[in-house]
């Protein structure tokens, strides 16, 4: 397990070293200056913001001093904001989007299972069509699409939840909603699926035979070995929930990354996005590690022992 | 136990060929089918995926016919006639009969402006441009950077899945490493990332797309090749001395076909996803160019008074993405042959 561990870590750091360097570069290819009037500038003074930037040493220095800044969470300086540093502009907006993030994907997901598992349950019956509904029109549906009627019809029209703002629990409902709804129609139909192979296999049977009560079987039996893969969706789905938080953080005006990504895009603002991008990268690759550790605890058939299959 | 059974004598006789092609037990009542026939004769019976296919191809033909025969131009800007609601002949229902609430009142805007004998079936945009040809217009540009970005996905996934699937060892590892890379960044990061580089417009977002989608499928084509490698007849080939190139065609690609047709129905519907939520964010096309994402924009800027203006965009847009991903779970049974019936 450590020795997997380790090789897993080793791996984070690997893809964290190479989104950093190909990110650098890409932005060093990007056709500009970062000066807005560039014309209107003496040679001088250019020469100066150069400076302050440290745009005046070769690439190399540049990308070697950027590298030793991000171990340390340093990624410069935004080019928007001039005097603040970007992992200060970004550490006071990450608390609202993981807090959504997080909301959503454990409201998907909770409900995903309670709807899939009674589409299971009872097959072939309207409960059942409701739930293949339900999840082929959450995923069909875009979350921006879903966000913006949802802030129309429950927001402005009957004024239950506040429309574009931030502050306590109340102003994450919406979001949430949004964001949510495609985990929870991935999750609810992984689990309808999962559920229907697990209901009619031998040791089902078996506990029926023994005279368990319908709901000891569902629980004990066909709900924990079905939800046992539903790990395996976590990276995708957190993947999902990252895309949609740029648009959806936008349309509720949530002060987030996603909604400073967009920003800082329309503004040509590199050190910000460089640092966004990286940002993004070490949270799916985390989620992705603490997934397959979860399987490999959860699961003793797949149990990690270093040795390839 | 002593009792015989009597049997009449003629039990016993030989049956002769004319019986025998009589015998029903003899029969093979249905014709052979082949494969594709199979899976298109389940295709049929899954009415949702049916039901999606036509639909999908109606959306099509109006979207690539409406170069020929467009209502309207979709580029001619009418500013007397804009934010008109959506009125369609013979219909007289509240939202599709041409009338506003104005001030608490339902007036009928078209009169207002002048135009009671024209209709526009989606109402026009705010510079009066009609939104039906716009709704099309856009469906087309969203499809067809959809299907490009296929193609491409289908091009460089295959054939990244199939090498490295087929060579193994060393090579796959490495590969499939950088896979890995590429899944750990979340895919609209990269794509935004690409555009910036390329410069905004049709063409990059293509590339940005086509250059990120691939992953899921080479990772598919890979678990299949590994699989389908160790079957006899490719052996067989082997034995015979076929060139690996000509085993790829002849005996990989054929049987990854179903895997293949499958995943492509996913990859459409998030193409078009990734494309409007591009256009959505404002670094995806740009006018006069519009898409379903640019549309959706645009309306959104004014649902509160003029909610058909996005009602009708991000209705065609769920039309599509349901059609496409019912499409493809009908596709996934009717491949499948272990589907219950």
């Amino acid at each position: 397990m450590a020795k997997y561990l380790a090789k897993r870590i080793f791996y984070l750091i690997l893809t964290l070293f190479i989104v950093i360097t190909v990110t650098f570069f890409l932005m060093k290819l990007l056709p500009g200056t970062p000066l807005t009037n560039q014309a209107k500038l003496s040679k001088s003074q250019i020469a100066l913001i150069y400076q302050q930037y440290g745009l005046d040493k070769p690439v190399w220095q540049q990308y070697l001093l950027y590298l030793a800044g991000a171990v340390k969470g340093n990624f410069g300086t935004s080019f928007q904001f001039s005097d603040q540093p970007v992992s200060y502009l970004l550490s006071s907006r990450i608390g609202p989007s993981l807090q959504i993030g997080l909301q959503a994907m454990i409201l998907g997901v909770i409900v995903g299972i309670i709807i899939g598992a009674l589409g299971a349950m009872r097959q072939n019956t309207w409960v059942d069509t409701t739930t293949t509904v339900v999840s082929i029109l959450g995923i069909s549906i875009p979350s921006f699409v879903l966000a913006v009627l949802l802030q129309y019809y429950l927001g402005l029209k009957l004024g239950w939840f506040p429309i574009a703002e931030w502050g306590g629990f109340i102003y994450t409902v919406l979001p949430t909603l949004a964001l949510g709804a495609t985990p929870l129609a991935e999750s609810a139909r992984f689990v309808r699926t999962e559920m229907v192979d697990v209901l009619s296999s031998d040791y089902i049977e078996l506990a029926k035979a023994k005279g368990l009560s319908r709901m000891g079987v569902i629980y004990h039996h066909a709900l924990r070995n079905s939800l046992i893969p539903l790990i395996t969706i976590v990276g995708p789905l957190a993947v999902n929930i990252m895309t949609g938080s740029m648009v959806v953080e936008n349309i509720f005006s949530i002060p987030g990354i996603g909604e400073q990504f967009v920003k800082s895009v329309l503004t040509n603002d590199y050190p910000t996005i460089m640092g966004l991008t990286i940002i993004y990268s070490f949270m799916l690759c985390v989620v992705l590690l603490i997934t397959d550790i979860l399987y490999g605890i959860v699961d003793p058939r797949i149990r990690i022992t270093g040795k390839a299959n | 136990m002593a009792d015989t059974v009597k049997l009449p004598e003629d039990s016993f006789k030989p049956i002769t060929a004319d019986d025998r092609a009589a015998l029903d037990s003899e029969k093979i009542a249905a014709p052979s089918l082949t494969f594709t026939q199979d899976a298109w004769r389940r295709l049929k019976k899954n009415r949702g995926a049916w039901i999606s296919l036509i639909i999908l191809g109606i959306i099509f033909i109006m979207a690539f016919g409406s170069l020929f025969f467009s209502p309207h131009n979709p580029n001619a800007v009418n500013p007397s006639y804009a934010n008109l609601p959506s009125k369609i002949p013979g219909v007289n229902i509240n939202g599709f009969n041409g009338t506003l609430v104005q001030a608490g009142e339902r007036v009928d805007a078209y009169k207002q402006a002048g135009a009671s004998s024209l209709h526009y079936i989606m109402g026009t945009d705010y510079l009066g441009r009609d939104l039906f040809s716009r709704v099309l217009y856009g469906t087309r540009i969203s499809l067809i950077i959809a299907l490009v970005a296929t193609l491409f996905d289908l091009t460089i996934g295959v054939t990244y899945g199939l090498f490295s699937g087929w060579k193994g060892g060393r090579v796959d590892t490495i590969m499939q490493r950088i896979i890995e890379i590429i899944l750990s960044i979340p895919n609209l990061v990269v794509i935004v990332l690409l555009i910036l580089i390329l410069k905004p417009g049709m063409t990059s977002i293509i590339i940005a797309i086509a250059l990120t989608s691939w992953v899921n499928m080479a990772r598919l084509v890979r678990a299949q090749t590994l699989e389908i490698k160790e079957q006899e007849y490719v052996l067989a080939a082997r034995t015979l001395g076929e060139s690996s190139l000509k085993i790829a065609f002849k005996h990989l690609l054929p049987n990854l076909s179903s895997v293949i047709i499958i995943n492509t129905m996913f990859t459409i519907p998030s193409a078009i996803f990734f494309e409007a939520t591009l256009s959505y964010i404002g670094i995806g096309i740009s006018s006069p160019q519009a898409s379903l994402g640019t549309l959706l924009n645009d309306g959104q800027k004014n649902f509160q008074f003029l909610p058909y203006q996005m009602w009708w965009p991000a209705l065609i847009l769920c039309i599509i993405m349901l059609a496409f991903n019912l499409l493809g779970d009908g596709l996934r049974d009717a491949f499948d042959p272990r589907t219950k019936e």
